[in-house]
């Protein structure tokens, strides 16, 4: 027996305490972004607020909703979601359930064609110089299209399918007369909402929240995604709270300018996060199995 | 002789009759194939302009030869040992880490009371789904050394305030950690799935034994769950040099540069913002290359070591 022994009721309590604290470490932060998102701007920069709400003001929220660049990002965002989204499916789905059957020749050679991606890959530059000879810099392609599907998605989709539709279904169908689409449409796709659920969320909250992309691919201010405003305001300080206050520019005091930057600072955070907020709790064991799908090795 | 032909024909027949009959298969994937091919297959063949001199109006094709001159000049410039020096030491920091998410599936899964075991792994979790712009956005909110939460903190302990974002001591710190904070619960899902497999029947033994809980942590459940550490090990080498470039672009600023700056946001810099194409893919061609012979090497080690790799 080993010198250091534990009794087991010991580090029961021990364990109980260890992952408690890991827990309130990490969701203090979030806490208190909530917390100072309806507090007064003051006491939370002088630190008078550290956990609860302080002098309750919903200020920060009514600028945000007044902020014009903040609703066109929320509206570019919501619009390069849902069409990215729809486009990887539709790119994902086929390919991978034809993967999945015996039928298709050249699986192995299809399969590296695929894998060879994971490993090497062109690299940012010559990956940006393809969008630009495709004309498609400065358009919501450019959000869309480049990474609209992985090597690593297609494998699990494919797993799901090879493990969720049995061959003799396939057949059945077949001797009837249905054709491959007429059989994806109307059979697989309805026997395969999970993972069209989990691949769509993870996809919709992988564009949702990117900026880079957009950084790179973007110019015009008007196609902005939330993430890109939301840069400017948190990281970089350009926040021009309403088109009121900046062309009063001159007139508002500068701690005023600071006060407006700080309330709307929170509030955008909650805003932005706010779809996420709503639905991860309800989902969360959909991308717990959308991890685990992925982590089955053939 | 003939025997072959006949069954090369045979053969050829069969493909074409295959192909007749499943043509919707193939058709299923076109837009992958297509896909692939402009967006993964033509910048490979792209990456030669980090041999040439990368005119846009002569096009790829047709852009000078150099050979090695924009990697020559790369690797004598003065901020070339900065750059790899910097990649290298935030990447071994965060491999150092590598553990802390395996403790933590350990310790969730020794966990006796259902409710708890879910509420902290669903709030431990959440993290993962905010984007990396409001991470840093929180940094920036929570480190500034006039209104910022750790400074107040600081103060009311009597100690100096710390612009912690603008000093090159602290970003490695500050970048890593906050990485942990973001991912360090979702990165526990796969070891838990690991953990669920481990057969009972060894915990039921080792019990009659009379092993303690941390006896049977240590001999029964880590030995059980080492081939997906292996493979995970081996998939976070394979992004060595890559992990969370965005993140170190949104905090990078030319006061915290000399740390800061890393090989990704200088092709970031060099390529997309000075336009000097060849010379950025040529730098990106190098990380790419270290990627490659770090991935190979290590999986050769895993194969031989432990019978785990992922070929």
């Amino acid at each position: 027996m080993s010198r250091f022994s534990l009794s087991d009721k010991a580090f029961d309590r021990l364990n109980f305490l260890f992952v408690l604290l890991i827990t309130l470490i990490i969701i203090y932060p979030l806490i208190f972004v909530i917390s100072a998102s309806i507090s007064d701007p003051h006491a939370v920069n002088t630190g008078r607020m550290w956990l609860w709400p302080v002098d309750v003001t919903f200020e920060g929220f009514q600028r945000v909703f007044q902020n014009d660049a903040i609703w066109t990002g929320y509206k570019n965002t919501i619009l390069y979601t849902a069409v990215g989204v729809i486009i990887h499916l539709f790119v994902l789905l086929p390919a991978s359930y034809a993967l999945s059957r015996k039928e298709l020749m050249g699986k192995k050679a299809w399969l590296w064609f695929i894998l060879f991606t994971m490993l090497f890959n062109g690299g940012l530059i010559p990956t940006y110089l393809v969008v630009r000879n495709l004309q498609m810099l400065d358009t919501m392609w450019a959000i869309v299209i480049p990474g609209v599907v992985g090597a690593w998605s297609i494998l699990v989709a494919r797993t799901f399918f090879q493990q969720t539709i049995p061959d003799q279904l396939v057949e059945a169908a077949k001797i009837d007369g249905a054709s491959d689409i007429y059989l994806f449409f109307k059979v697989v796709l309805p026997l395969s909402m999970p993972i069209i659920a989990v691949m769509a969320l993870f996809h919709g909250v992988a564009l949702w929240n990117q900026y880079f992309n957009a950084l790179i691919y973007l110019r015009s201010e008007d196609k902005f995604p939330l993430q890109l405003i939301l840069r400017q305001i948190l990281i970089l300080n350009e926040v021009s709270a309403d088109s009121a206050s900046s062309a009063a520019g001159s007139a508002q005091s500068f701690a005023d300018q600071i006060k407006t930057a700080s309330l709307v600072k929170y509030a955008v955070i909650i805003v932005s996060a706010l779809p996420l907020l709503i639905v991860y709790p309800f989902l969360q064991r959909f991308f717990v199995k959308g991890v685990l799908i992925g982590s089955v090795k053939e | 002789m003939a025997k072959d032909q006949s069954i090369q024909k045979g053969r050829g027949a069969t493909i074409k009759k295959n192909f007749l009959r499943n043509w919707q298969l193939y058709l299923f994937m076109m837009p992958v194939f297509l896909y692939f091919f402009i967006f993964h297959y033509i910048p490979m063949y792209g990456v030669q302009i980090a041999f040439k001199d990368y005119y846009a109006t002569l096009g790829i094709w047709g852009s000078q030869w150099v050979g090695f001159e924009h990697f020559e000049r790369f690797f004598s410039s003065y901020y070339f040992w900065r750059l790899l020096k910097n990649t290298i030491i935030l990447n071994l920091y965060m491999l150092v880490l590598f553990p802390l998410p395996i403790i933590l599936a350990l310790a969730f899964n020794e966990l006796r009371n259902g409710a708890f075991k879910k509420w902290t792994q669903t709030l431990t979790y959440a993290p993962h789904f905010i984007s990396v712009v409001v991470v840093v956005g929180m940094l920036v909110a929570f480190l500034d050394p006039n209104t910022g939460l750790i400074n107040h903190l600081l103060r009311l302990l009597g100690m100096d305030t710390i612009p912690f974002l603008t000093s090159p001591d602290w970003f490695r710190h500050i970048f890593v950690w906050s990485g942990q904070w973001q991912t360090l619960g979702w990165s526990t899902i796969i070891y838990l799935a690991a953990l669920a497999g481990v057969n009972p029947e060894l915990h039921e033994a080792a019990k009659v034994d009379g092993a303690t809980r941390v006896q049977r942590i240590l001999r029964i459940n880590i030995p059980s769950i080492m081939p997906t550490i292996v493979i995970l090990f081996i998939l976070n080498i394979g992004n060595f040099m890559q992990i969370g470039f965005e993140k170190v672009l949104l905090m990078q600023n030319t006061l915290n540069s000399e740390t800061s700056d890393v090989i990704q946001t200088f092709v970031y810099q060099t390529g997309i913002l000075e336009g000097q194409y060849s010379f950025a893919a040529a730098v990106g061609l190098f990380e790419s290359a270290i990627n490659i012979v770090l991935l190979i090497t290590v999986n050769q080690i895993a194969r031989k070591v432990s019978e785990n790799s992922l070929w």
